[in-house]
């Protein structure tokens, strides 16, 4: 009878929405929202949407997963070539540059100012914000899930091969994995071939630049360095430290990656984002006692603030005007102090704005077991203001520059390629990619 | 001297043929026009309509000027003959067999199809998990003898893989083929050459084969095109080895995917595909000219 009487209603509600006749319901202004995020991760995304809808009665935003960020882009850019596309689109750090010349998108300061809500921009981080600002300091997309490349080292390993303290200096992790080896462990320190700690970060807070023309800022007739500058050596450094059994590969490919490699205790040492402190803490076996730090610098240098990375979320133009009203207002609601805070602790993604951050500090976040130590991506990223090379990185076709210095690592760490040989390769064919964005977008400017 | 039947009527096999000519129309000369534009233009990714490019044979110059391009090639190449050698030849000698009715053969009949029913990603998948050299099953053969097994290391020991993997997968299709082939073979000639003295390797190069002709034929055509442009190879190949270490790897298919879709470089893509679409071409027409001449289907 319950049921009858449910579909009834339901039936009857249709009906009233098909005619009009309710105008509460049919004013819900309904857009979509597509991300990249999956697993955990995307149910929390489904969270935050759900919370937004749930917080007011104008809006529906309906949240669709895609199942990767190279996946994200692919699938909004074959909407937007139909016409079909979402109102709000999540864009992974490397796919910056090709929405920013798409010309498909309305800038985040825009859409706010048209809205009639006042952000405070200069609330954002810098080491943040600049990666998704034109080089002017324009904001073209919120940042969204941010987060960093940081140290993590077993401290219950540490403590039995006698090593005090965190690695501050590669020195200091060349000594800890010397000693880590001598008291047994066969794997003192994991890496990847992934460029984004290795390659990327590591050229950030030792102030080197990846590329000419100020990391591709200033415009797309940009070449890559990165066969010229520290990188060389830190490369021979771990070429010589693999030949030595005291770094070792750890790839998907041969079977374990490096975050799987840390949390079953094979690998005492790894480099990787933040966003893993979650699945560390979750997976690790209880009881064990782990850190993480910031990225070990070389004697004698001095740190600069590391790279943002994650995905921050792009509002593409041509839909209809009601559409926007919803976007700002749901991208006003995640900026909200509070959803900072939640979003920060159910996912390990950094707060992106200082108030944020400030409230969080505040209510003892940081101090609570689980989550300390996650502070120490902030204290990263803000270690110093940015400069030229510490702003992001700005190159047409990142995606596939990154892939080709993978592939030149493999040839170092597992073929024939001397480190000198492989990052020449890796700049060749990186800047062949360059050149052939440049001519794809020689009609466009970059702002 | 041959029988036709010839239709009156031009509607009617018109009217049969338009449902599958609709498909064809659409998902392929459809896309396929639009790839030639893309190919003969610099396209950005989101579009934008009066400022494409229009950059004649460019793209088609830069490609073949890539030497990666002609390594992925021929390695291509190299995987499309062995893969399809090694599943048509596992296939054959399982069909013979149980085509000799052995023990067992009902049960291992209806076995030998599953594979093919597997999507390839998911083949990709199981075979990195088994093949995986530190935590695989194989990983034991390394404790013989470090890196005996290595993919992720060595270019030839991943190529194997995606070898043996695409091959795995299509043995149980050849061997269907095969096997309903060598039912047809009349069983008084094998028994025939059984009494006079021959032993099944000589049988079946004597008389199955020539016999077979034309499923061979037919199969070996399949498998060349399947395997150098087919959907299974970019599966299996970005499920195990993502076109590594280096690029050794580095398939066509795999390739113009990656590129066109990673890398958002449209127009690169478009002209490797239609390089691509011409070389099967010429792939097929090398087979029907010379390799069919051979057989019989009489």
């Amino acid at each position: 009878m319950k049921t009858l009487g449910v579909k009834l209603s339901m039936a009857v509600a249709a009906l009233a929405v098909g005619l009009g006749a309710t105008p509460a319901l049919a004013e819900k202004v309904k857009f979509e929202f597509w991300y990249g995020l999956s697993g955990d991760l995307g149910e929390r995304v489904q969270d935050t949407c759900k919370k937004f809808n749930e917080s007011q009665a104008d809006y529906q935003i309906v949240c669709t997963s895609q199942n990767g960020y190279p996946e994200t882009v692919q699938n909004a850019i074959a909407a937007y070539r139909a016409k079909k596309h979402p109102a709000i689109v999540q864009v992974f750090d490397g796919g910056t540059l090709d929405l920013m010349l798409s010309g498909a998108f309305v800038p985040a300061k825009k859409l706010m100012e048209d809205n009639g809500y006042k952000i405070d921009w200069a609330n954002y981080f810098g080491g943040i914000a600049n990666y998704y600002a034109t080089s002017k300091g324009e904001l073209y997309s919120f940042p969204f899930n941010s987060s960093t490349a940081m140290f993590y080292y077993n401290v219950d390993a540490f403590t039995k091969a006698g090593i005090e303290g965190a690695p501050q200096t590669w020195e200091d992790v060349e000594a800890a994995a010397r000693k880590l080896k001598a008291a047994g462990y066969a794997c003192p320190l994991g890496f990847s071939f992934d460029t984004w700690a290795t390659v990327e970060q590591f050229s950030a807070i030792h102030n080197q630049p990846i590329a000419t023309k100020n990391n591709g800022y200033d415009g797309l007739d940009t070449e890559l360095v990165i066969n010229k500058t520290k990188l060389v050596d830190h490369l021979t450094f771990f070429k010589k430290m693999t030949d030595e059994g005291l770094f070792v590969v750890k790839t998907k490919q041969l079977g374990m990656d490096v975050v799987p490699a840390f949390t079953s205790e094979t690998c005492q040492m790894i480099q990787s984002s933040i966003a893993d402190h979650g699945t560390v803490g979750k997976t690790i076996k209880p009881g064990t006692k782990w850190d993480v730090t910031m990225l070990p610098v070389w004697k004698g240098t001095e740190r600069q603030n590391s790279l943002v990375g994650g995905a921050s979320l792009w509002v593409l133009n041509n839909r209809p005007e009601a559409e926007y009203k919803g976007a700002a207002a749901f991208l006003n609601f995640i900026a909200q102090p509070d959803m900072v805070e939640w979003w920060s602790t159910v996912t390990g993604y950094i707060p992106v704005t200082k108030t944020g951050f400030d409230a969080m500090k505040a209510n003892g976040f940081y101090d609570k077991p689980a989550y300390k130590g996650r502070d120490k991506a902030i204290a990263s990223l803000t270690f110093t203001p940015t400069s030229a090379n510490t702003r992001g990185i700005r190159l047409g076709g990142f995606p596939q520059i990154r892939k080709e210095i993978s592939d030149a690592m493999e040839g170092i760490f597992f073929g024939k390629l001397t480190v000198q040989a492989g990052l020449d390769q890796a700049v060749e064919r990186g800047n062949a990619i360059l050149r052939r964005f440049e001519k794809t977008y020689a009609g466009r400017a970059l702002n | 001297m041959n029988k036709r039947t010839v239709f009156k009527s031009w509607w009617l096999p018109i009217a049969f043929a338009l449902p599958q000519l609709l498909l064809i129309f659409f998902f392929f000369y459809w896309p396929a026009t639009s790839v030639l534009t893309w190919a003969f233009s610099l396209e950005p990714a989101f579009g934008g309509v009066g400022e494409r490019l229009f950059v004649g044979w460019d793209n088609f110059r830069e490609v073949f000027a890539d030497t990666e391009y002609w390594r992925s090639v021929s390695l291509s190449l190299f995987f499309a003959f062995s893969a399809t050698a090694l599943s048509m030849f596992i296939a054959f000698v399982l069909a013979i067999c149980v085509d000799r009715q052995l023990k067992g053969s009902g049960l291992f009949r209806f076995f030998y199809i599953w594979p093919y029913a597997i999507a390839a990603p998911a083949v990709g998948l199981a075979f990195r998990f088994i093949f995986a050299p530190e935590s695989g099953l194989i990983a034991v053969v390394n404790t013989w003898s470090p890196d005996l097994w290595n993919p992720a290391k060595f270019g030839s020991h991943a190529m194997i893989l995606v070898i043996v993997c695409f091959a795995w997968k299509w043995i149980g299709y050849n061997f269907i083929f095969m096997t309903a082939g060598l039912q047809s073979i009349p069983r008084s000639l094998i028994e025939a050459s059984a009494m006079d003295g021959s032993g099944p390797v000589r049988r079946a190069l004597d008389l199955q084969i020539p016999l077979l002709a034309p499923t061979l034929f037919f199969l070996l055509v399949l498998n060349l095109t399947e395997s150098f442009v087919g959907p299974d190879t970019y599966g299996i190949v970005d499920l195990t080895t993502e076109g590594g270490p280096n690029k050794s790897t580095d398939v066509m298919v795999y390739r113009i995917v990656s590129e066109a879709f990673r890398g958002l470089n449209y127009s690169g893509a478009a002209a490797q595909s239609l390089v691509l679409i011409a070389l099967i071409m010429l792939f097929t027409f090398i087979q029907f000219r010379y390799v069919e001449r051979r057989v019989h289907y009489k």
